[in-house]
C-alpha cells in the first residue's frame, strides 16, 4: 500500500470532516436503529403471531377474582357416568395444554396469547342480555344464570377445524335447560349467542390487523341448542373456567368444528331466520353454519380426514382418523336426516 | 474487525435453525418439550417465518446497497439467501416427515389440491438451482446468464409472499408485513430500471 503525503492528494478528493464525522454518527445511529428496529420488529412479531420461542406462558387461570359461590358450584359436581356419550375412556389432555393452547383471537392470535393476555380477567359482575323471540327477554346476571342448574362432570372431545383435537373434562350442564328457561316462543327457529366486546380486557380487539369485526358471534338451530349434548360449560378439570378457555360460561358443541362452541357469552338472542356466525361471515366457502365434523368434506385449503391429538410428540404423533359428528353421531345424526352435508358444511 | 462481520452473520442466520434443531433433538431422546402440545404445527410455522424472513432480507441487499451506497453488502448476499434455502428446505420436511408422516399418497393430494401449498412447493423449486448455482464456479461458468437465472429469485419471493397471505386466518399482519415488503422491495427494483432519479438517489453519498 503506497502511502501519500498529504500534499499529493488534491484536496477535492480529501472529504469534508463535517462530512465524514457526519457519515460515522448516521452509521452508528442506523446499526443501532436498525439493531433496535429489528429487536423491535421481532417482539411485535411474537407479539402479534404468539410464537415467542423461549418462554410459554404460564397455566393461570388469570381472573381478577373468583367468585365463592362458582368456585363452589363447580367443585360440587356430579362426576360423569362410567360410559355414554357424557363420557369417554380416551386419555385427557393435561390441564397445562388446555389452558395454554388456545383460539381466542380477542386476546391475541398466538396460541399462547390468551394464557399471556388474560390477566387479570374479570367476570364479576357479568351480566347475560337474553333477547328476541322469547317471553323472558332481559338482563341477567350472572348467579341468575347459573345459580339454579346443577353442574356436571362432562367428559367431550374437542375438534378444532384446523385439525387438532383435545380431551377435555367440562364442568356444565344441558344448554336447553338454560333456554328452557326464557321460555323461546314458536318463532324462534335459532338461537344466538356473543362474546364480550372489551377492548381494555381484551386488547386484540384494539388491533387494526383483526380479521374479525366485534362480538364474536355463533348461533345453533332450535332442535341443535336444545339436544342434551349441547353445552354450558363453567369449569374444567373441576375448577371453574381459566379467563383464557371462555370465562365465565361457554358453549361446548361437541359434534361440531370448535369455532362453534362460543366463549365468554354476553348475550342470547332467539330469532326466527338463521343467524350470523363470525366465521362464516368472514370466509363463507370455508366457514358454516352448521359446521359438523365431517371427516368426508375437507376446508377447501386441507383435509378434515384426520386430526392431531393434543399433546402429540414429534416422533410418535397421535395422528388419528377423524369420526363422523366426532364420534358422536349415534346421539347427533338424526338431527340431520336427508341434509346434503356436504352442501351444508 | 470487519472480517468477523461474516462469521457473526451467519451465527445470527443458524441461530433459529439451531435452537430448533436442538427442540427437534430433545423431543427424539424424550427430553424436555420446547415446541408446546402441537409440536409438528410449531416447527412449520417457525421454519416458514424464518424462510421467508432471511428470503426478504436477501432481497434488501440491493435496495439497501444503492440507498446507502454500502456495496460491502454483497458480501453477505450469498449467504443470507442460502439460509433462506436451507429453512426452505426445514420447511418442506417438517411438512413431510412430522405433517404427513410421509403419506405419499396424502402428499401428492395436499401439493395438487391445496393452492396454497402448490404455489408454496413451487418457489422450493424454483429455489434449487438458485442454490445449486450459487458457487462461484457457477457464477463464472454461466457469466450474463447467472444473473439472468437468480432473477428467478423475485418469482420466489412473489411465490412466498402469496403462500403466507393465503393462509391468513386470524390476522392479516403477516401477510401485509410480508407482502408488504417483497411489494417494496421488488418495486424498488422496477422503479430504479426505469427512473434516471431513483438511480441517482441514495441516502448518502
Amino acid at each position: 500500500m503506497i502511502i501519500k503525503t498529504r500534499k499529493e492528494i488534491p484536496s477535492s478528493e480529501i472529504t469534508p470532516e463535517a462530512v465524514y464525522r457526519d457519515r460515522r454518527k448516521f452509521l452508528k445511529s442506523s446499526l443501532a436503529v436498525g439493531a433496535g428496529g429489528t429487536g423491535l420488529l421481532t417482539s411485535a412479531l411474537n407479539a402479534q403471531t404468539g410464537d415467542a420461542l423461549f418462554a410459554r406462558a404460564p397455566a393461570d387461570i388469570n381472573l381478577a377474582s373468583k367468585p365463592d359461590w362458582l368456585v363452589e358450584k363447580a367443585a360440587a359436581r356430579t362426576e360423569a357416568p362410567a360410559s355414554g356419550p357424557f363420557n369417554t375412556d380416551e386419555e385427557l389432555t393435561p390441564f397445562d395444554d388446555v389452558s395454554t393452547y388456545n383460539n381466542f383471537y380477542e386476546f391475541g392470535t398466538g396460541k399462547d396469547d390468551p394464557a399471556r393476555n388474560a390477566r387479570d380477567f374479570s367476570i364479576e359482575p357479568w351480566t347475560v342480555k337474553v333477547e328476541g323471540e322469547c317471553a323472558k327477554p332481559g338482563s341477567y346476571s350472572l348467579e341468575d344464570i347459573l345459580k339454579p342448574h346443577t353442574f356436571e362432570e362432562r367428559v367431550f372431545r374437542l375438534r378444532c377445524v384446523e385439525a387438532w383435537s383435545m380431551v377435555i373434562p367440562w364442568v356444565g350442564f344441558s344448554l336447553g335447560d338454560l333456554l328452557k328457561r326464557f321460555e323461546p316462543t314458536g318463532d324462534a327457529n335459532y338461537v344466538q349467542f356473543d362474546t364480550l366486546v372489551d377492548s381494555e380486557q381484551m386488547p386484540a380487539q384494539r388491533s387494526r390487523f383483526a380479521t374479525i369485526d366485534w362480538p364474536y358471534q355463533e348461533g345453533l338451530r332450535m332442535d341443535e341448542a336444545m339436544h342434551p349434548l349441547a353445552t354450558i360449560a363453567t369449569g374444567l378439570y373441576n375448577d371453574i373456567l381459566p379467563a383464557q378457555n371462555g370465562a365465565p360460561l361457554r358453549l361446548v358443541v361437541p359434534w361440531k368444528y370448535g369455532f362453534k362452541s362460543i366463549k365468554s357469552i354476553v348475550a342470547i338472542r332467539f330469532t326466527k331466520t338463521m343467524p350470523n356466525n363470525t366465521w362464516r361471515d368472514l370466509q363463507a366457502s370455508e366457514y358454516g353454519f352448521y359446521a359438523n365434523v365431517n371427516p368426508q368434506v375437507s376446508h377447501p385449503r386441507w383435509s378434515q380426514a384426520s386430526e392431531r391429538r393434543l399433546p402429540t410428540s414429534l416422533f410418535m404423533p397421535r395422528r388419528i382418523d377423524t369420526m363422523m359428528f366426532n364420534g358422536y353421531a349415534d346421539e347427533v345424526a338424526s338431527l340431520y336426516d336427508g341434509m346434503d352435508l356436504r352442501r351444508f358444511y | 474487525m470487519s472480517f468477523l462481520a461474516k462469521p457473526a452473520i451467519f451465527l445470527l442466520c443458524l441461530a433459529p435453525g439451531a435452537y430448533l434443531a436442538y427442540a427437534v433433538y430433545l423431543a427424539f431422546t424424550g427430553g424436555e418439550n420446547l415446541l408446546g402440545p402441537d409440536p409438528a404445527q410449531f416447527l412449520s410455522l417457525e421454519t416458514g417465518e424464518w424462510a421467508i424472513r432471511l428470503l426478504i432480507l436477501s432481497l434488501a441487499i440491493t435496495p439497501l446497497r444503492y440507498l446507502f451506497n454500502w456495496p460491502v453488502l454483497f458480501r453477505f448476499r450469498r449467504m443470507i439467501g442460502l439460509f433462506a434455502y436451507f429453512y426452505v428446505c426445514m420447511h418442506l420436511l417438517v411438512f413431510l416427515m412430522f405433517l404427513l408422516q410421509w403419506q405419499w399418497g396424502d402428499i401428492g393430494t395436499e401439493i395438487a389440491e391445496r393452492p396454497f401449498i402448490t404455489i408454496g412447493f413451487a418457489a422450493f423449486i424454483i429455489l434449487i438451482p438458485l442454490a445449486a448455482t450459487s458457487l462461484n464456479i457457477a457464477q463464472r461458468k454461466l457469466g450474463r446468464n447467472w444473473k439472468r437465472l437468480h432473477r428467478l429469485t423475485y418469482a420466489a419471493s412473489i411465490l412466498g409472499a402469496l403462500h403466507v397471505i393465503w393462509i391468513v386466518r386470524s390476522s392479516y399482519f403477516d401477510a401485509v408485513l410480508y407482502g408488504g415488503v417483497v411489494a417494496l422491495l421488488l418495486g424498488y427494483r422496477l422503479l430504479r430500471k426505469y427512473s434516471k432519479a431513483v438511480q441517482q438517489f441514495s441516502l448518502l453519498k
